[in-house]
């Protein structure tokens, strides 16, 4: 698995560096960086993303796996087959599976008890690599994602275990380990920080989760590919040099928890576009 | 004062005094053991090796509980164990090749699992986080802008066994500092640092130009 995205975005950064007169100030830099971000915005429906949603709704629908069974039976919290608004209220507590979980771990259990699919066959390919189709996964996490659109996050907390998976979550996010001593605090817990020129969003403030949070799954122009927040978080731990996180572990359900329980209130803006 | 207040003063300031005490000492959202297990079990396919770098050591462990601000005598215990285990280069010479400094500072290389088997040699990633020289604008701002540092210390002799000792270890200086111990953690070695020493002290090295 090529786990290059930082690395992609950091040498994106540095040609856009590059592009940019050396007699420009640092401010200047920033400003031509938001330039750019704005361009992408401009046009929504320029989205490549929004191809994976449409992808995912088809894979929603088909009939799938030894037991030819859809995903529309799939409670994502709301009762069987309700996506409109699923996603802002994720993750919470399934009685059926007794734990947290959040939108992929989800998937993954209505993908194995509905159509009989094995985790080994699902989680083949979580991630897709630069440039190319989102995985299945991604295709269904978007779709999913993009029926919350415009809502504001609503995590449950009211469940033992929704707030235990919190507070896991923000004692992780301090929680300093490996080679480099790095916690996801080192790099969000303050304001207006970058890594080389990639700014760096403060996390344990509410008004900034508010504005990030929602953003995911997004589509990365440097990777040319869906990005969801169980690879975001992934990633940062490649890059904070630990070993390949479990996909849709108690850590990084722990992780969506508390970041989506500091972003409470903020919109669903998913997929967004990163640079 | 009369006698009973007085009582009922020292009283309250010692259950306060006690409170504080539990409060500090107890763990901020969850059980040591509890973490520890979620941990286990979302690495489940990590190799052993791999699973080791999750285990934290005893700065690590006061970093994170007290999140970067330990009590006076937590942050004194970790200056002491970071001073003492400093080790120089064999040669003596703190101050290396600035040139080879200034190629580590670009290098971001090493230490992710895709990094193994190792194709180069690990990097300082100075960049990352600093601003060294004036004519490399994609840096960052983590840690403090490193532009001029030789010359505003006017080249001191002390300055240079300074900065070996905070790249080598930085809480020897600064307990819980956010910056990795690249010696302390053999991620560099130091003759490495020696010469990420001399790209920010030496007067030839462009970041003092």
């Amino acid at each position: 698995m090529r786990f290059g995205l930082s690395l992609a975005a950091a040498a994106m950064a540095v040609l856009l560096g590059a592009c940019i007169a050396p007699a420009f100030a640092i401010d200047d830099t920033e400003r031509e960086l938001e330039k750019y971000r704005q361009m992408l915005k401009a046009d929504p429906w320029s989205n490549p993303a929004l191809l994976d949603a449409d992808r995912g709704e088809a894979l929603w629908q088909e009939k799938r796996g030894p037991k030819n069974a859809s995903l529309e039976a799939c409670d994502l919290g709301k009762g069987p087959g309700k996506v409109d608004g699923a996603f802002a209220e994720l993750p919470r507590y399934f009685k059926d599976a007794n734990r947290v979980m959040d939108l992929e771990s989800r998937l993954v259990w209505c993908m194995e008890t509905l159509q009989g699919l094995t985790r080994a066959e699902i989680l083949r390919r979580p991630y897709s690599k630069a440039n190319q189709q989102g995985t299945d996964l991604e295709a269904l996490a978007t779709y999913v994602a993009t029926k919350s659109r415009g809502v504001k996050f609503a995590p449950p907390l009211a469940h033992a275990k929704e707030k235990a998976a919190r507070a896991l979550g923000e004692t992780l996010f301090f929680r300093r380990q490996g080679p480099m001593d790095f916690a996801c605090a080192t790099c969000h817990a303050d304001t207006g920080k970058r890594i080389r020129l990639q700014a760096l969003p403060y996390l344990s403030k509410p008004e900034e989760a508010r504005t990030v949070i929602g953003e995911w799954p997004a589509y990365r122009i440097s990777q040319g590919t869906v990005m969801t927040m169980q690879h975001r978080i992934a990633d940062c731990f490649w890059q904070m040099r630990l070993p390949l996180v479990d996909y849709g572990s108690d850590v990084t359900v722990a992780l969506t928890s508390y970041l989506v329980n500091q972003a409470k209130g903020g919109e669903i803006t998913a997929p967004a576009i990163k640079r | 004062m009369p006698k009973l207040l007085k009582h009922i003063v020292v009283t309250t300031a010692a259950v306060l005094a006690i409170a504080a005490g539990v409060y500090l000492a107890w763990p901020r959202a969850q059980s040591a053991s509890s973490v520890d297990a979620a941990i286990k079990s979302s690495w489940s396919d990590a190799a052993p090796e791999w699973q080791a770098r999750l285990v934290q050591d005893e700065t690590q462990k006061v970093c994170s509980q007290f999140r970067n601000a330990p009590p006076r005598n937590l942050a004194e215990a970790i200056t002491a164990r970071s001073k003492a285990a400093i080790v120089y280069p064999s040669d003596g010479k703190l101050m290396g090749d600035w040139k080879k400094g200034q190629s580590l500072a670009q290098n971001g290389y090493g230490g992710r699992f895709t990094d193994y088997p190792p194709r180069r040699e690990n990097g300082g990633n100075c960049y990352a986080c600093h601003q060294l020289d004036a004519a490399e604008l994609s840096f960052g701002t983590l840690g403090p802008s490193l532009l001029n540092y030789g010359k505003d210390r006017k080249y001191k002799e002390a300055e240079v066994k300074t900065v070996y000792e905070r790249i080598y270890d930085p809480h020897a200086a600064i307990p819980c500092a956010n910056m990795p111990r690249l010696g302390a953690s053999k991620f560099l070695t130091p003759e490495q640092i020696a010469d990420l020493v001399a790209f920010v002290m030496s007067p030839e090295s462009p970041v003092n130009k």
